[in-house]
């Protein structure tokens, strides 16, 4: 219990003086989950609502594979992730290991199956309501499921909103291709790690509690803009 | 004035020899066989379950019949730009003005953008909804929804609209303003074919009747031949009112979606 | 309905600005693995910046257990390799992935434990006495079990002592595989014994009821090396950056920086870099 109180006051001061290395640790965690959330709603919007419309043998087998994949353990990508890039792999030559553009593209690969398959089921269930009619107006394939997702763009926040959490949360991919190097690539959840591991929970504690606000503020946000939509295109 | 293009060669007729239609061995429509002729207003009448619905989706090709062969004048290809629409019983409006759904499928039609909005206007003029073109479509009533469905079949200038009960779900007075805006697109050029089960629309709006009842083609014959003389006993106690509900009558509007 | 599409343009762009940040300021920079004891006994937070300003190097640090380091070091993903196990080292150079190995600094292994002390091993300066006691009295112990320096040291130490603490132990004796500092957590947690490096520990808060109970046994000191990972294995090695950080770590200055590094007075590290 002490612990808490002592954490949340320790939030606190951290927000109150604008801490350096807190709004440093910040604004790199939000860089490398943006970053890969906006990557992943581009890659994967498409192929969620691509895959809703389509028929083909083995689609069944592929939206399983795809709705399996979203619980992709964070640390396993992380270590995928590091073969690929390191010296030794065959991306190597980039040179990007433990750097802040390794965290995103690892973050990326961790919430595309999410982002992908969240959207295929929202997309599904609107080419269900709207098949007849679509197709009745002449407009298939692509043209039906782009149709689908600018139609249901604001319920898609949900999927991008799940995509973010998952990558604000993460911790076990960022520290393996990133390194946790102070300064460069360290994040709030490697540094909640690292301070807990320093036996400082206090400290980790806050630091936990400001992340989690901070998701908090994005998802109220996101829900706002959604209410807002809705009220205006029914 | 006819809006529809007066030169090329007309999709109609439309043939159907001997087809079916069956879902796990139960034949929703059995072997029909049928011809749709450019000119008289078709209305497919018959009780709820008859398989009204289907035949209308087996005709717009939004279904395949298992058996037997449905063919146009000209085979419609895929990519081109379709020569028919089609107004359901309910409406699936895109979460878009009222102009923005018409807009939307004169896009898909290929007609340029200054031209979409020109002729989306026009569209909801002749309806009367034009005051609440900039109105989300899903908000609107009913009755206007409807109204608007058939503004953008009407401004598509198909050859052929097929009507799958429009007016079920609506009150007297949005049923009266529907069957007048079918009438003017007839007048237009459009060649009508509606299913209904409700005999005094069929005598109002129709030229001729398919009788279909529980599956089966029963009469082809003209409005007032098949309402005065009733070729068929089922036709006879259907018009009386004696006809019983059928065992697998559901929500008439979307058999298909029952069968998916 | 344009406008909004405007919008949502608008706002992909935003995204993709932040994604294309430009690529690190610093140009000039090494990779250095080394342990997470090290990192975590602040020492680097001490002695970097005065490398960084003398030289505008940027000395980034990946700790991790020393095994991973080792293994980072091999995969060429880093220029130098700073960790503190001299068999594991030896073995790194004589592989042909590290080159000339050179002893920096030591610190010593302490023996923690609950205040109520069950196995009686305080006060004493003899390590291996001590682990005698424990494994005869079955009292709690935790070992890191992550291929790690420490861990190492912990397993010669059992070794000495007479002890085949792979066949030998029991549900007394608790494999974390995790850092240090995870695994004094889970001692304090459990009120265990645990073999633990003075620096973290100096730094540890959360110590609960354990305290330092065996300390000074000359075994007990723990050797740091320092190599350039070989450019013959990995040419995009920055041997010259390098080589001018170790050179700086076992120059003179550098040794009494290294020095200088105190804890509540007390220093962690002791330089014993010599050239012969």
């Amino acid at each position: 219990m002490d612990v808490i109180s002592e954490a949340f006051s320790q939030a606190i001061r951290l927000i109150g003086t604008l801490d350096d290395k807190l709004i440093e640790i910040v604004a790199l965690s939000l860089r490398v989950s943006l970053s890969a959330v906006a990557i992943a709603t581009v890659l994967g919007l498409p192929v969620g609502a691509g895959l809703a419309v389509a028929k083909f043998p083995g689609r069944q087998a592929l939206v399983v594979m795809l709705n399996a994949l979203m619980g992709l353990p964070p640390v396993v990508v992380g270590l995928l992730v590091y073969l690929l890039l390191s010296r030794s792999g065959p991306l190597g030559s980039f040179g990007i290991l433990f750097t802040p553009e390794a965290m995103i593209m690892a973050q990326t690969v961790l919430i595309l199956p999410i982002i992908a398959a969240l959207t295929r089921q929202a997309v599904e269930d609107a080419w269900n309501e709207y098949r007849e009619q679509l197709t009745s107006l002449g407009a298939r394939g692509w043209t039906a499921a782009l149709t689908l997702v600018w139609d249901i763009r604001f319920s898609l926040i949900t999927a991008v909103l799940a995509g973010l959490g998952r990558a604000a949360a993460e911790v076990g991919a960022v520290i393996i291709v990133g390194g946790n190097i102070d300064g460069v690539t360290r994040v709030m959840t490697t540094t909640i790690a690292l301070e807990t591991s320093k036996g400082d929970l206090p400290l980790a504690l806050s630091l936990g509690m400001i992340l989690v606000t901070l998701v908090l503020l994005l998802n109220a946000a996101a829900q706002s803009l959604k209410q807002l939509a809705e009220r205006r295109y029914g | 004035m006819a809006d529809v293009n007066p030169i090329a060669i007309s999709i109609l007729p439309l043939r159907l020899e001997a087809v079916s239609f069956a879902v796990n061995g139960v034949a929703i429509i059995d072997r029909v066989s049928l011809t749709i002729e450019t000119g008289p207003r078709t209305i497919i009448l018959g009780p709820n379950g008859a398989g009204k619905s289907v035949l209308m989706r087996l005709c717009h090709g939004l279904l395949a019949p298992t058996s037997g062969r449905l063919s146009w004048n000209v085979p419609e290809r895929p990519g081109e730009r379709r020569r028919q629409a089609m107004v359901f019983q309910r409406q699936m409006m895109l979460r878009r003005s009222a102009l923005g759904n018409i807009t939307y499928a004169l896009k898909l039609a290929g007609v340029s953008a200054t031209e979409r909005k020109a002729q989306g206007w026009a569209a909801l003029e002749r309806v009367g909804l034009a005051p609440l073109a900039k109105r989300p479509a899903r908000v609107l009533s009913g009755g206007e929804q409807q109204r608007l469905a058939l503004a953008r079949a009407w401004a598509l200038k198909p050859e052929v609209l097929f009507l799958d009960e429009p007016t079920a779900n609506l009150d007297p007075g949005a049923t009266a303003e529907v069957e007048r805006i079918i009438h003017a697109i007839h007048a237009a050029g459009t060649k009508i074919v509606m299913s209904t089960h409700n005999l005094g629309q069929a005598r109002r709006v129709g030229d001729e009747v398919v009788f279909l009842y529980q599956g089966q083609l029963k009469e082809h014959a003209g409005v007032d031949q098949f309402f005065t003389t009733p070729a068929s006993a089922e036709a006879e106690a259907f018009i009386k009112g004696e006809l019983p509900w059928l065992y697998n009558d559901v929500d008439s509007s979307s058999p298909a979606r029952r069968l998916r | 309905m344009a406008i909004q599409r405007r919008r949502f343009l608008l706002a992909g762009a935003a995204l993709a600005l932040i994604a294309a940040h430009p690529v690190d300021a610093a140009d000039k920079y090494i990779t250095v693995a080394s342990t997470t004891s090290t990192e975590q006994s602040g020492l680097f937070g001490y002695l970097l910046p005065i490398f960084e300003k003398k030289t505008g190097i940027q000395v980034r640090v990946v700790a991790v257990g020393t095994g991973q380091a080792l293994e980072i070091g091999r995969r060429g993903d880093a220029d130098v390799v700073f960790v503190h196990d001299k068999v594991a080292e030896q073995k790194f150079v004589a592989e042909g992935y590290g080159v000339d190995r050179k002893e920096v600094m030591y610190n010593d292994f302490v023996v923690i434990g609950p205040k109520s002390d069950p196995a009686k091993i305080a006060e004493s300066k003899d390590v291996l006495g001590a682990l005698q006691k424990i494994k005869a009295a079955k009292a709690p112990f935790v070992s890191r079990a992550d291929k790690s320096g420490t861990h190492a040291a912990e397993l010669r130490y059992w070794k000495a002592a007479g002890i085949d603490i792979g066949k030998e132990k029991g549900p007394w004796y608790k494999e974390t595989g995790s850092g240090m500092g995870p695994a004094l957590n889970t001692a304090s947690g459990l009120n265990c014994y645990i073999l633990a490096d003075r620096g973290t520990w100096l730094n540890f808060k959360n110590r609960g009821d354990l305290k330092i109970l065996v300390e000074g046994d000359n075994r007990l000191f723990n050797q740091y090396g320092i190599m350039l990972v070989n450019p013959a294995k990995h040419p995009q090695v920055k041997q010259e950056l390098g080589e001018a950080f170790i050179n700086w770590v076992i120059s003179p200055e550098g040794q009494k920086t290294i020095a200088a590094y105190k804890i509540n007075g007390e220093p962690l590290f002791f330089p014993n870099y010599s050239p012969g």
